[in-house]
């Protein structure tokens, strides 16, 4: 791969890792705490040596204890610290439900803008690595009903670095979601120093005349490869990852439906009140008149977690050959 | 146990109804509710609901015939009873050759959309739908290219392009609303030969677009009032500045509260009915007995729809505020729009306004409706430059008005009268006012 000037390639685990310790480098009030971040240098390595160089006053391991992870961030957030919560694996976010819907969401609000709550919650979620009912889980339909909380969900290393740093440099709470099967399978060019995207853009990742395809994570990649194996049958598909979850970029959306009139969302969390919805919703109230096909939604079954058991994970997860179905079918309507 | 269905009244002053369509034949299940037949009156068209469900035995009036209300139609004979038990099989063996024979081929080896234009319809996408209105294309005359025979957005662009005339005709012919039997299928126009000049040789036949009830009626009407009533014409230019910005000022918060949008519409017609009121001749009609002044006032508006025209009725404007004038006409519109007009929606008017400026207009002579003294028309608001009585000038909002009157009920005098009357009702009207 040739590599542009001012840029290296990193796979997405090395880019979350590479944004974390440019944060520490170049601000004293980031602070990361979670469990195993420090000694262990995190389940994947993200924090590897950080507790080193940066002593364990600013990296800090923490007990089994999501509600106090997230609350004691909090508190440092609000007091105009920069804290860098990891909840080890999105399965277990649960604990700290309270805290980031009860208190993080709503600080600004609450304190009618004294405190600001610049927060951003890291955790690892998704399937496809033989994680089972608890390493395997989408958490991002249980928070996007919360207003307050932003929630970013990036499929690239440039995206990674853009939208992290966008994250901790955001006044509110951020939900940073990084899909686990894409940590090491996915590399790209980084460029170096620092940078943002805007939270809340979502991105074109390829142009075409005559389905919109609407994904995010994991499923970005295999929708790309889904698309182009599509573009070799004569048709044009056009994919756009979402980036942010909320806010949601609603324009590029509508701009897209209305060019191709045909809407395919695909996610892998389970469809039922899902990301899907909110977006077909949306379509449905903004751009009725522009649909020439129902949208369409291709998500996971609503079963209650991702088997262990190669094909019910199989089953449960979508792969490029059934996404290319759902497309070739949609643009055939 | 069978049911006799009689033709139904559709509205109060209604006497008579003409069978437009058999949605169902003889054979066919009806479910209760289910619209198994449309139905035209001079005013209005109607889908009429199936009173039980069962199976349709007898037809008794043929589509296009007229007859009085409560003359028996057809027979259905209801579901559950022995009778109907047995009916279906022999109904359907009965039924014409043409529906019989073949349906199971039908829906085997039909070519797409032959399968029904209903199909057709049912299908149809809302982006085809909107595409359609606005290229003026009827979806049931188009060959679809998706699955299953479904017409697609792209089909639509496909036959707007191939040229406006064509898409015109198509338009005409289609009378969605009024129950017409569809047009024979469209045979998309060929390609123009790849090689070579168009010749001028044989004359290429043109097309015939079937009349449906609508057009008919349309036709009739304007006949009959342009045959009888001798059409006098005048105009007059009006400086609606005041009323212009007033209306400027209040459409925002008056859309918000009240969900209609605020037009110059019902100013003008609060207007002419002040004006009505002062010279009351404009609201009369010609008989044979003498000149009949109506005491009601009685509003029509006329609405062109892409393939007809309608003129409901604002019952009373006189006692309407330019609010309550801005909220009837806009319910009226709303109902015009999505074909939601009742008979009664549509009778009764003394005098009519035609808003004719939305596209561009500056003057026009329209017919007046039939059994009414005039007919006035808004043309469209443009910015002049207005010299004043001492000489100073302005540029200022100018509409023209136009006046066509039955010269039989009133002469020039009244009617002149009538157009200064309203162009100063209009001039004086401003932003104190109240709406």
């Amino acid at each position: 791969m040739a590599v542009t000037a001012g840029s290296k390639v990193l796979n997405n685990v090395e880019a979350v890792r590479e944004t974390l310790y440019e944060a520490m480098k170049n601000d004293d009030r980031t602070i990361i705490l979670g469990e195993d971040v420090g000694a262990r240098g995190n389940v994947f390595l993200i924090t590897k040596d950080f507790i080193n160089e940066f002593g364990p006053q600013r990296v800090i391991d923490t007990p089994i204890a999501e509600a106090s992870i997230v609350g004691i961030a909090i508190g440092m957030a609000m007091e105009g610290l920069r804290p860098i919560a990891e909840i080890q694996f999105a399965d277990f976010i649960y604990p700290a439900f309270n805290q980031i819907v009860g208190e993080a969401a709503k600080t600004r609000y609450r304190s009618n803008g004294e405190y600001t709550c610049p927060l951003v919650v890291r955790t690892p979620y998704g399937g496809g690595v033989r994680g089972a009912l608890s390493h395997s889980v989408s958490i991002e339909a249980l928070f996007y009903h919360v207003p307050g909380l932003k929630i970013v969900a990036p499929a690239f290393p440039a995206d990674i670095k853009g939208l992290l740093n966008a994250a901790i440099d955001d006044p509110d709470p951020v939900l940073f979601l990084e899909h686990k099967k894409t940590y090491r399978l996915i590399k790209g060019e980084v460029p170096e120093g620092h940078y943002t995207i805007p939270l809340g853009k979502a991105n074109v990742l390829k142009e075409g005349a005559q389905l919109t395809v609407v994904s995010y994570g994991l499923y970005v990649h295999w929708a790309l490869e889904a698309a182009n194996a599509l573009a070799n049958e004569g048709t044009s598909v056009e994919v756009i990852d979402l980036r942010s979850i909320r806010p949601m970029d609603r324009t590029t959306i509508l701009n897209s439906v209305e060019k191709t009139r045909k809407l395919l969302i695909i996610h892998e969390d389970n469809k039922f009140g899902g990301i899907g919805a909110e977006i077909s919703a949306m379509v449905a109230e903004e751009a009725l008149f522009h649909l020439d096909a129902p949208i369409r939604r291709l998500c996971a079954p609503d079963v209650p977690a991702m088997g262990y058991a190669e094909p019910l994970e199989h089953e449960y997860m979508s792969s490029p050959a059934k996404m290319a179905d759902a497309m070739r079918e949609l643009v055939r309507f | 146990m069978a049911t006799t269905i009689t033709m139904p009244q559709l509205g109060e002053t209604v006497t008579e109804g003409t069978v437009a369509q058999w949605l169902k034949k003889v054979g066919d299940t009806v479910e209760k509710y289910e619209p198994f037949l449309e139905v035209s009156t001079d005013k209005v068209n109607a889908e009429v609901p199936a009173p039980v469900t069962g199976v349709i035995k007898e037809v008794l009036v043929k589509e296009g015939d007229t007859v009085p209300i409560g003359t028996a139609i057809a027979v259905i004979e209801e579901q559950g009873s022995d009778a109907a038990a047995a009916a279906p099989q022999p109904a359907a063996v009965s039924a014409p050759a043409t529906n019989g024979h073949a349906r199971t081929e039908n829906v085997v080896a039909a070519p797409p959309n032959t399968a029904g234009v209903e199909e057709a319809l049912r299908m149809a996408s809302p982006a085809v739908r909107k595409l359609a209105r606005e290229h003026h294309i009827d979806i049931r005359t188009l060959r679809g290219s998706g699955a299953n025979g479904r017409v697609t957005a792209q089909d639509v662009l496909t036959a707007a392009a191939m040229g406006p005339a064509a898409a015109v005709g198509q338009a005409i012919a289609t009378g969605t609303n009024f129950g017409a039997t569809p047009p024979p299928a469209f045979a998309a126009p060929s390609a123009p030969p790849a090689s070579g000049t168009s010749t001028y040789g044989e004359p290429i036949p043109g097309t015939v677009i079937p009349l449906n009830q609508a057009r008919r009626i349309i036709a009739e009407r304007m006949v009959e009032s342009k045959h009888t009533a001798p059409h006098a014409w005048s105009m007059v230019s009006i400086d609606v500045t005041n009323v212009w910005k007033w209306r400027a000022k209040e459409k925002d918060r008056f859309e918000r509260e009240t969900g209609y949008k605020l037009t110059l519409l019902p100013f003008f017609m609060r207007a002419v009915v002040e004006s009505i009121a002062a010279f009351p001749l404009m609201n009369a009609k010609w008989t044979a007995e003498g000149i009949y002044v109506n005491k009601d006032v009685n509003l029509g508006i006329a609405i062109g729809l892409p393939t007809t025209l309608i003129v409901p009725v604002v019952k009373n404007a006189d006692k309407l505020s330019i609010k309550g004038l801005a909220i009837a006409a806009g319910e009226l519109i709303d109902k015009a729009r999505r074909g939601k007009l009742g008979a009664d929606d549509l009778a009764g008017g003394t005098f009519t306004v035609n808003n004719n400026g939305a596209n561009g207009s500056w003057a026009s002579a329209p017919i007046i409706n039939a059994g009414q003294a005039g007919i006035v028309t808004m043309e469209t608001v443009e910015k002049k430059l207005l010299v004043r009585d001492d000489d100073s000038f302005a540029p200022r909002f100018v509409m023209n008005s136009c006046l066509s009157l039955d010269h039989r009920v009133v002469d020039g005098y009244v009617a002149s009268g009538f157009l200064a009357d309203l162009k100063k009702r209009l001039e004086k009207m401003g932003a104190d006012g109240t709406l």
